[in-house]
């Protein structure tokens, strides 16, 4: 009869500081817990050997130079997304628009390519093409924002709705310009002039993608660490409260700070309309506005963090894609060891917030 | 300052960008194929591989979910059965959008040794195009696609099947069905009307449903039909409220060009027989189905691997007909249909077999009144929707002949069209 009065058998209290190495062996332990775990689903629902299933994600990720530079191209654009949305997260301002400001960066440039295709010459069509692209992302980013600032509207319901605006606006664009009439679909925008085609460094038709991307992460590191419209955001994300105090214009920085959200999400919607997919169609966004989200809460909105974590998500998209590519498995199964693998990851980050005690003496607690 | 530095940094990353740009305009232009010379049998690849040496890829959009792909995936399955494929001679993947990954999973195939690849869907055919270009020595097959027979590309090539003579048949039962519930004094002939619920204003939908119409007028003079569209090729809710809809209006007999399970099952429920599309839909309608009409893609997958065994050139458009296999009718519903169906349908199936009968045969339908003598249809597919063919030939519209993709968009007498928004 213990049981009866036992008391709590766990004591959870905050960790002051775990070392570096602490918090890694930590997560070391929860990715191991995860592929054990893994395993045991994988033989259990499938019969085949985790391990083959393993090594099958990795080539997946990494089996030939194309599928490096698949890898590469899927995580500068995933990071990107994540860049756009964590000066706005750390502001503490929820932005779930993502995927409607990619949407509307991805229509800008698509309207540009397709109106203006003939009539302005490359370079300066591509000019016209990034600054209404980044306009547009800024515009769709900052009217919630405005909204907020001024009337205190609820960000989260405001950005979320902003997406199926902005899905609907493509999907009415798709059927002004779809070819053949009725398809539905617009295909490559000018295939053969390539107008407005942002350019292919050398054979490497992802290269440019990733430069950008790469340059986008130093920018904003720097911008958030060490300068002053930064430090301003952090405040805010601290305590509304506290920046006014200070004298922190905390309306403009929202509206600023979220245009800016919005306008790096509109070059990624660049960057995916004029750089690889060349139509515009109501899914170019795949969803990463939300994924984005997780890459920057994993990474605590260090953008350098921010490159492993997108990795991560990257890496294990591609290999549950191969997965059922080779076992001839549903795509639900990769998913749902991406699930297992995340779970595992995300609730890493309790343990190495938190201590956990286990009381060993509970009648002495008790009494 | 620090504004100005930030808007000069801003400009320079634009400039840097545009300036890149405009070096590739010149190689752009040399990517344009020499046309029109589809039919020199491509000769680098097709040294007569024994089938052992073939390996098929296929892109599909969906999973095995969508009935759509479900019905590209039987194909697979009964062609590989019949030629006798093993297990590692072909690669599937699925969820494949129609976007850049199409091209890169088309990529990625040929790296892993296979020779022909296949997509299933309209949006891949530019990035299958890509691809095409990039792979000579890979064989790309499309279906659904228009493109084929003007890139000029000998190793790309389009595939569609003549399902509206599998729809004119099924139209044939629809049309028996209402002239039986006329007899029993359901409701008079004037009021015979069908309903049908589209997915776009498209084609292949138009083609799809006219047939679907003639077929049953052919049998029941008298029959009229509206026709609503829900803006997406799959959404099971808009289908369901479409079908009720036209129900609501007065159709005694519903039939759908979209892929779900909505309309059918909206049959069911309000007691309106139903024709269906892609596969038999009796286990979840066994009152109201009728028949279903679908293409089979397995003759087609045989043929392109005998082409390539054989080192023959693959057509640049293929188009399926009821002799090929590649339109076929399930079985009817004995229970619902009219008596003397299946004799019937067997009549007007070795019509259509023999040449006899034309489906769009031009004496059976007028246009605002007239007669269709001529129509110049945009086959060769652009922006501006530019007319461009005759296809009006020997009394009757020639569909699939020009490319295999269906191009019939002609507004008949007889079918209301309610909306014309997607």
């Amino acid at each position: 009869m213990a049981k009866k009065n036992s008391g709590p058998v766990l004591h959870i209290s905050k960790r002051d500081n775990l070392p570096w190495y602490g918090a890694w062996a930590i997560r070391g332990t929860a990715i191991l817990l995860a592929l054990v775990v893994c395993a045991f689903v994988t033989t259990a629902l499938t019969g085949e050997n985790p391990l083959g299933v393993y090594k099958t994600m990795f080539q997946g990720a990494f089996g030939s130079k194309r599928k490096m530079w698949i890898l590469g191209q899927n995580l500068a654009i995933l990071l990107c997304v994540s860049l756009a949305v964590t000066p706005a997260f750390k502001m503490r301002f929820w932005n779930v628009g993502g995927e409607g400001q990619i949407l509307i960066g991805g229509l800008a440039t698509a309207a540009c390519m397709i109106l203006l295709g003939d009539k302005l010459p490359n370079w300066l069509l591509i000019c016209v093409m990034t600054v209404s692209a980044m306009a547009a992302g800024a515009v769709w980013g900052g009217i919630p924002a405005i909204c907020k600032a001024k009337w205190n509207t609820n960000e989260t319901l405001f950005t979320l709705m902003m997406n199926y605006v902005a899905t609907q606006l493509v999907a009415f664009f798709v059927i002004v310009w779809e070819v053949p009439k009725g398809a539905g679909k617009i295909g490559i925008i000018n295939q053969s002039t390539q107008a407005g085609w942002l350019p292919q460094i050398g054979s490497y038709k992802y290269l440019l993608n990733i430069l950008i991307v790469a340059v986008l992460v130093v920018v904003m590191y720097f911008y958030l660490a060490r300068s002053k419209q930064g430090y301003e955001i952090a405040v805010v994300g601290e305590s509304e409260r506290t920046a006014r105090y200070v004298g922190i214009p905390v309306g403009k920085v929202i509206v600023r700070t979220m245009m800016l959200s919005g306008a790096i999400c509109g070059l990624a919607g660049l960057l995916l309309v004029g750089g690889t997919d060349h139509t515009i169609t109501t899914t170019i966004a795949g969803g990463r506005g939300f994924t984005a989200v997780m890459v920057a809460w994993l990474a605590k909105f260090n953008p350098f963090g921010m490159v492993f974590t997108s990795f991560l998500l990257v890496f294990l998209g591609r290999g549950a894609a191969e997965i059922s590519t080779i076992y001839g498995l549903n795509h639900s199964f990769g998913d749902i060891l991406t699930g297992i693998i995340l779970f595992f990851i995300i609730g890493s980050e309790f343990f190495i917030s938190y201590r956990l005690d286990f009381l060993k003496n509970n009648g002495k607690e008790q009494a | 300052m620090k504004k100005i530095l930030s808007l000069a940094l801003v400009l320079v990353m634009v400039l840097g960008l545009a300036a890149c740009g405009s070096k590739t305009e010149a190689p752009a232009a040399t990517t344009a194929a020499p046309a029109a010379n589809d039919e020199a049998a491509a000769p680098e690849t097709e040294a007569a591989a024994p089938v052992a040496d073939v390996k098929l890829g296929f892109i599909f959009l969906h999973d095995e979910n969508s009935t759509y792909d479900l019905n590209f995936m039987n194909g697979v399955k009964e062609a590989v059965a019949n030629l006798g494929l093993s297990e590692d001679q072909y690669i599937s993947r699925t969820n494949i959008p129609e976007g850049q990954e199409c091209y890169d999973a088309a990529c990625e195939l040929a790296d892993a040794g296979c020779n022909i690849i296949f997509a299933d869907s309209f949006g891949h055919e530019d990035y299958l195009i890509q691809a095409a270009k990039e792979f000579p020595e890979v064989q790309f097959c499309h279906a659904t696609g228009t493109k084929a027979h003007t890139e000029g590309l000998s190793n790309y090539h389009n595939a569609f099947a003549a399902i509206y003579e599998g729809r004119y048949l099924a139209g044939v039962v629809a049309g028996l069905k209402l002239n039986e519930m006329i007899e029993n004094g359901a409701f008079t002939a004037e009021e015979a009307k069908m309903g049908y619920v589209g997915a776009f204003t498209y084609a292949e939908v138009q083609s799809g449903y006219t047939s679907f119409y003639l077929g049953a007028k052919s049998v029941c003079p008298t029959v009229t039909m509206d026709v609503t569209f829900t803006g997406s090729w799959y959404d099971e809710t808009a289908e369901k409220e479409a079908a009720n809809r036209l129900i609501g209006n007065g159709a005694k007999l519903i039939s759908q060009h979209a892929d779900s399970m909505g309309a059918p099952t909206a049959c069911e429920t309000a007691g309106v027989p139903n024709v269906s599309y892609n596969g038999s839909t009796i286990a979840a309608c066994p009152n109201t189905f009728l028949v279903s009409s679908r293409i089979n893609w397995a003759p087609y997958y045989e043929y392109v691997v005998n082409c390539v065994k054989n080192g023959e050139a693959i057509a640049a458009d293929w188009t399926g007909t009821i002799s090929s296999g590649s339109v076929v009718l399930t079985d009817i519903n004995e229970a619902a249909c009219a008596a003397g169906t299946a004799e019937k349908l067997a009549e007007v199936k070795a019509d259509i077999e023999s040449g006899k009968l034309h489906v769009f045969d031009v004496s059976t339908f007028t246009v605002d009144g007239k007669t269709l003598d001529s129509y110049m249809a945009d086959v060769d597919t652009d922006p501006d929707y530019t007319p461009d063919t005759e296809v009006v030939e020997n009394g009757y519209f020639n569909e699939s002949a020009k490319r295999s993709a269906p191009y019939f968009n002609v507004g008949i007498d007889g079918i209301n069209l309610l909306d014309t928004a997607f």
